[in-house]
């Protein structure tokens, strides 16, 4: 038995499978669905950081002509009566209940069919706050002067959370540690020691397709229509909410306009489904953008790093406090609190370390994951480090990384060996393409430039599980059930390179379904550059699976081995017409050993590390402050290209995202109101903000993942904001710690360099 | 305010709706038409995602008020080619993998369709600085330029 030979499909740039429904704008996306009956929502949201809700008046609202309905908090009660969700705490209501604790927190929601009528009368309600004292800095927040919450309240989903269910009179919702050997003899005997401040600004993935979800409840169960990157996660968390099985909620998610992070977990999905038990009726809950500001976003963080340096260069000490600034409601928070602390002394070997790694509650919207959990954080600190000890040493920063690079085979500072790895390789190829041991000219009068070069090391979330199906019928063809959601990274055309390869078939041919939980199996979530390798991996297991029955078939149908009857004729001479079906099925679950609670160290970290850095040219006009990149270069580790056309866009793409958070991107933040929460406000990278680039791979196999595979989609993030910075420091000897690197940024740095400090604005 | 009936030429029939005046040409096209291919994203106007073209001219639907189409001729990316019968601009789209989510294809699309009616061979500079105007969030820019690119190749060789 064989099927058509149609060559190899891992590593063809296969056009995506659902490339002619997206040109021709026939793609299905949530925030264009509809459904007969449905009423559109409009939220009211809280005008004050921290307050105690006095009173909420609806009445002008609900006597608007054409509201259906207004709700507040407590009538969600009465159909949820515990209403508070979460991936991490469950401390997220779905309207506020008795408090509110950020400015654009939901308070009440009204339903109207016509969008425009809802709009009109959620501006009509008026609610009364006794104001209370906020926070907004993540570090004030730490010292607990100001509590954002009474008490926290972990999920039971993390086992590291449990110890702190209960706990009052703290805004640290987790406290990650690390340590291994001596840091403070190691400083005491270093021959340098630097020490450092950096801080990352509040900014937002800005996904094209806002955060939208739908619901129709029908007295029986609930049938969910959401742009959200994990289904199975929405599922679990509503039917806990409910007190129902999971088998009466249903997850349906279709294309999504972009992710980056911020439709994971549980966003809207809650409200929709208590909206529609009130209403009766199907109720949908599309954000405008402006809402999506107030929505989620990226961590703010502070990373105090201090490192010690022996008189050969080596470093030998490095201790890390950082700071994350997860806003009013946990979200991921401590999942990227602990997840990033485990790589923040970066991909260096160094014998003495210690990690403190504080998720932190303020009033400010809260904050999940972006493209990177963490990491863009952490590696814009130590890389920008890395130069500054480089150049106070008087060393070439490229030869001062090489000398204190982790290599493949050692020990990573968790105690896991760092493993197919290539961080050497993605070093040697910056350095490559910026043609760093060629002299460089700096320019002169009032152009200069530099250039400079990053490199980021990342533990993928560790340990999930993903499961698949692969349908076999009776005429040949081949159907894919996973539940990986395809949001542009092309998962969908990588999934069926990975099937097509072991079933000896055309990508092309094979279809992936629409991911519906009544359908799909589990999986944890697209999410943090996991679904390559653990998605991958179930659905080779699932394909391999599917292979195995097949050649069963076969045998017992009396083909001899190695024949190549047609597929279709195996299932007509088993059952005597086109009937039936072969089902593979396949699950992926790392292995993996949790950190130790006091010194946070483990032999099993990850299933696969991720190492991506970037080299920068650009040039500075000294009259004006503006950084023009004139040639960005992304180089990384991604093991077997699925489909490199598809991975070079991955990367190249993440780059420029990466550069708008760089150069730009900021959410301005004034007494906890966002000031500039509208694409007119908040420039994102447009067309002619794109340098020259290169984004490439570096040869390399992940022994473990599907065909040598690995995540690529966040680790073009990694090294962007510190390549920039250090060549700024290299054109003009200037060095910011805290971004984005704006013209005016700039220009008080050079201001303060000549000694003629401008004033503050 | 009373709702006012417009007629109008849709994708090459004629057409015609009851439209309120505060409608906007997106929900007139997803409401009354079923045609989601213009998005609302940003609705201010800034992102393109919902570029439809009135008259030839591309404008923003979810600014473009829908009595304002009233008697004219309204082309949308559903107008172009079918999944089955793509026209240049998109078979370079897809070849040159020029966009990941896809949810702002179609104003690119669009917009890339209008300029090279009107500059059969543009350079990088002519196309950034005619798609200045739409906004891609994946950043399949260096793709977008090449497509265009390329689309002009594949009609200057139809012709």
């Amino acid at each position: 038995m064989t099927m058509q030979v149609t060559g190899k499909q891992v590593g063809r740039s296969v056009p995506r499978l659902e490339a002619r429904a997206k040109v021709s704008g026939r793609a299905e996306y949530t925030h264009t669905m509809r459904l007969p009956g449905m009423l559109h929502c409009k939220i009211f949201r809280s005008t004050v950081p921290h307050g105690r809700i006095r009173s909420i008046d609806v009445s002008a609202a609900r006597a608007v002509p054409g509201v259906f309905a207004v709700y507040t908090g407590e009538d969600v009660k009465t159909v949820i009566p515990d209403p508070y969700y979460g991936p991490a705490f469950h401390d997220q209501p779905i309207l506020a209940l008795d408090k509110v604790h950020y400015v654009g927190e939901p308070v009440a929601a009204v339903l109207a069919t016509d969008p425009h009528v809802a709009d009109q009368a959620a501006q009509q309600i008026v609610a009364d706050y006794e104001e209370l004292p906020a926070v907004f800095d993540e570090v004030e927040a730490a010292d607990n002067k100001v509590l954002v919450h009474d008490e926290l309240k972990p999920a039971t989903t993390f086992a590291d959370l449990k110890h702190l269910k209960g706990v009052r009179g703290t805004n640290v919702a987790l406290d990650f540690k690390l340590r291994h050997g001596d840091v403070d003899k190691s400083f005491a005997s270093a021959a340098h020691v630097f020490e450092h401040t950096f801080r990352t600004q509040k900014v937002l993935h800005l996904a094209f397709e806002p955060l939208v979800s739908i619901a129709d409840y029908n007295g029986d169960g609930v049938i969910i229509y959401s742009a959200a990157q994990g289904p199975s996660f929405v599922r679990t968390e509503i039917a806990r909410l409910l007190g129902w099985p999971e088998n009466r909620v249903r997850v349906k998610v279709p294309y999504l306009g972009g992710g980056y992070g911020s439709k994971l977990y549980i966003k809207l999905e809650a409200l929709a489904v208590a909206l529609s038990m009130l209403a009766r009726r199907p109720v949908k809950v599309a954000l405008t953008m402006d809402e999506v500001f107030y929505t989620i976003t990226k961590h703010p963080s502070t990373f105090r790093i201090k490192t010690g340096v022996d008189r050969n260069g080596r470093i030998v000490a490095r201790k890390c406090d950082v700071w994350w600034n997860g806003g009013a409601y946990a979200d991921i928070g401590p999942r990227v609190t602990q997840k990033s602390g485990f790589t923040a002394t970066g991909p260096y070997d160094i014998d003495n370390v210690s990690i403190d790694s504080y998720a932190v509650y303020t009033n400010l919207p809260p904050a999940g994951a972006l493209r990177g959990f963490g990491v863009p954080q952490l590696v814009w600190a130590y890389e920008s480090q890395t130069d500054m000890i480089a150049r106070a040493l008087d060393r070439d920063p490229l030869d001062f990384r090489r000398q204190n690079l982790l290599r493949d085979g050692q020990p990573q500072v968790t105690g896991t060996i760092l493993k197919d790895a290539a961080t050497e390789a993605v070093l040697d190829r910056i350095a490559e393409r910026l043609e760093w041991d060629r002299p460089f000219d700096h320019g002169r009068g009032t152009i200069r430039r530099g250039r400079g070069l990053a490199i980021g090391l990342k533990a993928v979330i560790s340990p999930t599980t993903s499961v698949a199906i692969v349908n076999v019928s009776a005429d040949g063809s081949v159907t894919v059930y996973c539940g990986t959601i395809d949001m542009g990274q092309g998962s969908d055309t990588a999934m069926a390179q990975i099937v097509g390869e072991v079933l000896n078939m055309a990508a092309e041919t094979i279809r992936i379904v629409p991911r519906d939980t009544d359908v799909t199996p589990y999986d944890m979530g697209t999410l943090g550059s996991r679904s390559l390798f653990h998605m991958g991996n179930a659905v080779r297991f699932a394909a391999e699976d599917a292979r195995a029955k097949l050649a069963a078939l076969a045998r017992e149908v009396g083909e001899p081995e190695g024949s190549n009857v047609p597929l279709p004729d195996l299932f007509v001479k088993k059952y005597g017409m086109r009937a039936g079906n072969i089902v593979g099925t396949g699950t992926y679950k790392p292995d993996y050993t949790p950190p130790d609670p006091q010194t946070g160290l483990t032999p099993n970290v990850t299933p696969f590390w991720m190492v991506a850095g970037a080299g920068a040219e650009i040039e500075v006009d000294t009259e004006t402050g503006r950084v023009r990149v004139l040639r960005l270069i992304n180089v990384a580790d991604v093991g077997t290209p699925i489909n490199p056309k598809i991975v070079e866009t991955q990367l190249s793409g993440a780059a420029i995202m990466q550069l708008g958070f760089t150069l730009f991107e900021k959410m301005h933040i004034d007494g906890g109101q966002v000031t500039n929460a509208s694409l007119a406000d908040y420039k994102i990278p447009g067309i002619h903000d794109v340098p020259a680039m290169v984004s490439e791979t570096v040869d390399a196999f992940q022994s473990n993942g599907p065909y040598g595979a690995k995540g690529v989609g966040e680790l073009a993030t990694f090294g962007v904001s510190p390549a920039i910075a250090n060549a700024l420091d290299d054109a003009i000897g200037v060095r910011l710690t805290e971004l984005p690197i704006t013209p005016e940024a700039v220009f008080r740095a050079l201001r303060a360099q000549q000694d003629k400090p401008l004033e503050d604005a | 305010m009373p709702a006012r009936t417009i007629r109008f030429t849709l994708n090459g029939k004629l057409a015609t709706a009851e439209v309120e005046p505060h409608h906007n040409l997106v929900e007139l096209l997803q409401v009354q038409f079923g045609l989601t291919g213009a998005r609302e994203s940003c609705g201010q106007g800034l992102c393109g995602c919902c570029t439809v073209l009135v008259d030839g001219a591309p404008v923003s639907g979810c600014l473009h008020l829908a009595v304002f189409v009233d008697g004219t001729e309204v082309v949308t990316i559903e107008h172009l080619g079918g999944p089955d019968a793509l026209d240049p601009v998109q078979e370079a789209f897809i070849e040159c993998g020029a966009f990941q989510c896809g949810y702002c294809t179609p104003g690119f699309v669009l917009m890339a369709k209008t300029l090279l009616a009107r500059q059969p061979d543009p350079d990088d500079e002519q196309i950034k600085n005619f798609l200045t105007g739409n906004l891609c969030r994946c950043a399949a820019y260096p793709e977008i330029i090449n497509a265009v690119k390329l689309a002009a190749r594949k009609i200057r060789a139809d012709a």
